[in-house]
């Protein structure tokens, strides 16, 4: 009988293959730190990832966010922007006596309304995501200037420094932060109705509207998620530097966390992606940054490395589960 | 004129051609033989391996070593769809694969312009065009843009395009799904045409009608191996359908559940609906336990109608009533809350998520109700559900953590029925249950549809296939310009009649017979 072993060996592929994608750019992300620490000889040391690891955070968190909105389908540019207006919120609140400790919420809740605004226009509105939050990029970089009347703002007594430089147990409270993040997303994603509900609407969200999902409800959930998490991420960047810019902070962070995700294995079109994948995505990124700087590459070519690395390790690895898929 | 296909020298033939996939064997030591001027039905269950065979002829796989190919006498090596194009093969894909943008002409000769100082010639693409289009009975211009066309008639385009790299075997694989019955007789117009012309077509469909009243010959395939073929004189149902499925299918239509009559009341009524639009005016009642049948051409506005009912597209008027109580119903939720539940036309792309897990898929629509505090899923719930779902469906799979992708057509179909089944309806509307679907899970499906009538769950089949409609229905509504035209109600000792149907679908009640 053919038929149980044709069936045996289908099984058997599907079995590589999920183990392949939960793998996915792991291997990368171990060759190039085995790669750097043989250049640099100091990659591999206690100190140096610590500094990867709080190098990594901040873009982790984004990258986070951007994983909900990816796997609906959609897309959030305008992450860099909600963070450098979070951060100035930060840290002006921080200035407040007493109630400077605020800073932090004060910091969540204004990422919050930006990404909740964000998702009204998209899922109400239903207009295309690049087009809007490519108009938030810029309107929401416009507020920051405005936040601090277009000059940087400092506070040399931090209530809330611990956060950028302190850390627990050893570990730099960002990357606390960051995993916690992965956590908590792994958990709405794996674990959830809405997790399961995200999935579907990036899968196929017509369909999702026929079976009784709520797809408005659900853009809205990612986009308010994206802008929260971009609203922490200022928090983080404005305890790291005691300081926040309006004009330079968040600078092309969405193409970092974008990268991140895309690295990670999340499908652009929706519907596929883990979130374990995306801090892998970001570790690369990181190690790649920190890694170029230890070996001696210059700034310039920093650049042109990471761009084609990102664009190499992708290409690889669609074209490696492309191979096993048969049907 | 009639081409008989006994006696003359092979046009094509294969002999013991084996694919193999990695470890799995698509198709085994087929041989098949095709005579210039024959319809060549080739027939099978999804998976039977119909369509490796016909992308083996086009070039698109390779066969194993092996076999052979032999067209007019002469062995070739086909490997690619260039060759094979070149040896005058030609294929109608089901996804037609036209550029919409561009002229009937440009795409006619796509790829293959005739040009003039490297520039495309479009006076001549037109003069090479026209006699093409004449030869097949083609009314509209070469100059339209594609878009303009429907669908039938783009379809028309495709085989003008084989024409033009003059192709001898055309394949054309389920070419009347989704046509209208007028299309389709445009279509057998012209495949007869071609026929003529001493080309040989072979001809890939479930439909059975359009197998009688076309092949010259028919050959079946099953598991990927060659069962026999059949000459026109030898066609019978039965005997096709076993040669398909390996066994007897003595009652293929299952009908056990009681027809019920008016005393019973109706659990869902349906008041004047219309969207302004394809629907106009529309009502009708289903009974607890009552399976109704909506006929009509294609473009009736069967679909549109049960959407509306359903919730999926705004009404603009229109009463729903279930079980006497009205119904305000403006979104799916609303409807799946009421208790009304709709398995769509086109399973891949409005009903499946073909990325996620048999489970998520049957499970998706009653998540939130098993979900525990804080809006986390249960899963044993939901593996629970799945798999007394696939046995009690008979889904044929090796586990409930699969993609749903993996699935054969028929088992997809019933994963969807499963999730619809989950919500616990009341009444149910199935808009073409069986399209695509292979034999054996098409019986099984009617199999489902009566066990749920017996249940008292009351049922809606929307169906273009009329034989199925006649076989399962107890009432049929018949559409027509996105009316109810009327109603055929059939018993034990007298059954609906196919022509009564036809008759209201086409508006042309004095001529049926």
């Amino acid at each position: 009988m053919t038929a149980s072993e044709t069936e045996q060996v289908r099984m058997d592929k599907l079995k590589l293959r999920s183990t392949l994608t939960a793998l996915g750019m792991l291997p990368v992300l171990v060759l190039l730190a085995i790669g750097f620490h043989v250049l640099s000889g100091r990659f591999l040391s206690v100190n140096n990832l610590s500094i990867v690891m709080q190098q990594a955070s901040i873009n982790t968190v984004l990258a986070a966010g951007m994983t909900f909105v990816i796997l609906t389908g959609g897309i959030d540019l305008s992450v860099g922007s909600i963070l450098a207006a979070s951060a100035m919120i930060a840290v002006i609140v921080s200035l407040v006596p007493d109630l400077g400790m605020l800073g932090i919420p004060a910091a969540i809740a204004a990422g919050l309304a930006c990404g909740f605004l964000n998702g009204a226009i998209i899922a109400w509105l239903k207009l295309p995501p690049f087009i809007v939050t490519l108009g938030s990029l810029t309107a929401i970089r416009g507020v920051a200037r405005l936040l601090g009347g277009d000059t940087t703002v400092f506070n040399p007594d931090l209530p809330f420094d611990f956060i950028g430089n302190g850390s627990l147990f050893g570990v730099p409270w960002l990357a606390v932060i960051a995993i916690a993040t992965i956590i908590v997303s792994w958990f709405i994603l794996k674990r959830t109705v809405l997790g399961t509900w995200i999935y579907a609407v990036g899968g196929n969200s017509e369909a999702a509207r026929l079976t009784g999902i709520k797809v408005p409800l659900v853009l809205l959930f990612v986009y308010s998620m994206s802008g929260l998490l971009s609203g922490l991420g200022g928090a983080m960047s404005a305890a790291r530097l005691y300081a926040a810019n309006g004009l330079q902070l968040g600078q092309a962070y969405e193409l970092d966390a974008i990268a991140a995700v895309i690295l990670g294995g999340t499908s652009f079109v929706g519907g596929v992606g883990s979130i374990w994948g995306t801090l892998i995505g970001a570790l690369i990124i990181a190690v790649l940054s920190n890694g170029l700087i230890l070996v001696g590459v210059s700034d310039i070519w920093q650049y042109i490395i990471k761009g084609l690395v990102i664009i190499v390790a992708v290409g690889l690895d669609r074209y490696r589960l492309k191979g096993l898929g048969r049907t | 004129m009639t081409a008989t296909a006994n006696g003359q020298r092979a046009l094509l033939e294969m002999r013991d051609i084996s694919k193999t996939f990695g470890a799995s064997k698509a198709l085994s030591q087929v041989s098949l033989t095709v005579h210039p001027g024959e319809v060549h039905a080739l027939m099978g269950e999804n998976g039977a391996g119909k369509s490796t065979l016909m992308k083996i002829l086009s070039g698109a796989y390779t066969a194993d070593p092996g076999g052979l190919v032999l067209i007019d006498g002469e062995t070739v090596t086909l490997g690619d769809p260039l060759k094979a194009k070149a040896y005058g093969i030609a294929v109608i894909y089901q996804e037609l694969s036209l550029a919409p943008n561009l002229t009937v002409a440009q795409n006619m000769f796509l790829g293959n312009e005739p040009s003039r100082f490297g520039l495309a010639d479009r006076a001549e693409m037109r003069r090479r065009a026209e006699p093409i289009l004449k030869q097949l009975g083609i009314g509209f211009d070469s100059s339209r843009r594609v878009a303009e066309l429907s669908l039938g008639e783009r379809q028309m385009v495709e085989i003008a395009r084989a024409l033009t790299t003059k192709a001898r075997i055309i394949v054309m694989d389920e070419p009347t799904t989704s046509l209208t019955s007028r299309e389709t007789d445009r279509l057998f117009d012209v495949i007869a045409r071609l026929k003529a012309d001493g080309i040989a077509i072979i001809y890939i469909s479930h439909r059975m009608e359009e197998i009688y009243q076309l092949s010259d010959r028919v050959s079946v395939l099953r598991d990927g191996a060659y069962v026999g073929t059949l000459d026109r004189g030898d066609l019978s149902a039965s005997k096709l359908v076993s040669m398909m499925v390996g066994r007897d299918l003595s009652s293929f239509y299952k009908k056990e559940h009681r027809q019920v009559g008016s005393e019973r009341a109706a659990v869902l009524s349906v008041k004047n609906i219309g969207d302004g639009n394809k629907v106009h005016d529309c009502s009708f009642e289903v009974r607890a336990g009552e399976v109704l049948g909506i006929a009509g051409l294609v473009g009736s506005g069967r679909t549109e109608l049960a959407r509306l009912v359903y919730g999926a597209d705004h009404r603009t008027s229109g009463d729903l009533v279930l079980n006497g109580k009205p119904l305000a119903i403006n979104s799916p939720r609303d409807a799946l809350d009421a208790g009304i539940a709709y398995l769509t036309e086109d399973r891949k792309v409005l009903g499946l998520f073909l990325d996620m897990s048999i489970s998520d898929n049957i499970n998706i629509g009653v998540l939130s109700a098993d979900a525990k505090a804080g809006g986390v899923r249960d899963f044993a719930r939901a593996r629970e559900r799945a798999v007394h779902a696939v046995k009690s469906l008979s889904i044929r799979t090796a586990g409930t953590q699969i993609n749903v992708g993996a699935l054969s057509g028929g088992n997809q179909q019933k994963v969807l029925l499963a999730r619809l089944l989950e919500t616990k309806p009341k009444a149910i509307i199935l808009d073409e249950p069986t399209r695509g679907v292979d034999v054996g899970a098409k019986s099984e499906i009617y199999r489902i549809i009566d066990e749920l009538a017996q249940n008292g769950i009351a049922i809606v089949v929307i169906s273009s296939d009329l034989p199925e409609i006649l076989g399962i229905a107890d009432r049929v509504l018949v559409m027509r310009e996105g009316r109810i035209a009327g109603e055929v109600t059939g018993s034990a000792e007298a059954p609906i009649g196919q022509e009564a149907i036809m008759a209201l679908a086409t508006g042309s009640a004095g001529h049926a017979a």
